[in-house]
């Protein structure tokens, strides 16, 4: 698998769907993207399997965890050029609002961007981004692909 | 002797039943694997659409989220003795090692404190023991409006809704 590859020919052809096919698990969540310029967005529809708590009904605190870091993962390898998947190192997530049983939708924030550890915020919204459902914020180490890096 | 196993059984098959209640648990097949007040598990079954790098087979972080944040809920419960309506408030999980692709995956927690509208957990995911973790977590829960149930309540009760 060239992650650095298949990165370049979605670019290139604007079709995300291949970069979503690289994580199985963001598959299993249905996520999509969609970047126009260089707004970055990424999206869970919902479906019923999502629900955590039925009683309200509610999204489960998980599935929107995955999707944060589905999401983190992404806009790191659209942003820049990777050798390989970033890692995840740590995650906080903070539930703002109960996740109604509707799509959610996320925006990534680059904290910082080291030379080996981007540290991310990432908020998830459903009727409008002012009013995030959650917010995220974690560090990944960077796997730069080696022209990146200065290192040919 | 024989007794209490089969209370013990009883016990488990009880609270797995709350185990599974929402149907996110349900989708990653979440199985309870033991139910003490001072350490719930749950575990779940190596599954290909969970993975996170198909490259080395390794488990998708998220799904240890997901873990932990079920065996959390679950462990509130247990120290309850009832079941009450909460949501997750924060939730913080570092990921230690990768989780061997092909087995099952242990997540275990503790409620070490609480109290009248916050509850704290800990808890951390693994395959053999908790002194070797894979990811280790805490999180804080907030009760919300709604009833408190007794577990045979919310058991019977979950049985009318299914027929």
């Amino acid at each position: 698998m060239n992650v650095n590859a298949i990165v370049t020919a979605a670019r290139a052809s604007r079709n995300w769907t291949p970069i979503v096919e690289l994580v199985p698990y963001a598959c299993f969540l249905g996520v999509r993207l969609d970047i126009k310029g260089d707004q970055f967005t990424a999206c869970m529809p919902f479906e019923q399997k999502l629900i955590g708590n039925p009683a309200l009904p509610a999204l489960h605190g998980g599935a929107t965890a995955g999707f944060l870091e589905c999401a983190g993962m992404f806009y790191l390898l659209w942003h820049m050029e990777s050798a390989d998947l970033p890692k995840t190192i740590n995650f906080t997530f903070e539930y703002l609002r109960s996740g109604r049983p509707e799509d959610v939708y996320a925006n990534v924030f680059m904290v910082k961007q080291g030379q080996r550890v981007a540290h991310l915020r990432i908020e998830a919204w459903q009727s409008s981004p002012d009013k995030p459902i959650a917010v995220g914020h974690g560090n990944f180490m960077l796997k730069p692909a080696p022209a990146a890096a200065g290192n040919p | 002797m024989s007794k209490e196993e089969s209370d013990g059984d009883k016990r488990l098959r009880m609270w797995q039943q709350i185990t599974v209640i929402s149907p996110y648990s349900r989708e990653l097949g979440l199985r309870l694997h033991g139910v003490e007040p001072e350490w719930c598990v749950i575990k779940v079954l190596p599954d290909a659409r969970l993975t996170g790098n198909p490259e080395t087979g390794v488990v998708h972080g998220g799904v240890i989220t997901a873990l932990l944040d079920s065996c959390y809920g679950l462990a509130i419960f247990v120290r309850m003795g009832k079941l009450r309506p909460m949501a997750t408030l924060d939730l913080r999980i570092d990921y230690l090692k990768a989780a061997t692709p092909g087995r099952e995956i242990l997540g275990g927690a503790v409620c070490y404190k609480l109290g009248h509208e916050l509850a704290f957990v800990r808890g951390c995911a693994y395959h053999d023991t908790p002194d070797d973790p894979i990811a280790t977590s805490s999180a804080i829960f907030m009760f919300t409006e709604g009833p408190v149930l007794a577990l045979d309540d919310a058991l019977s009760a979950l049985k009318e809704n299914r027929p």
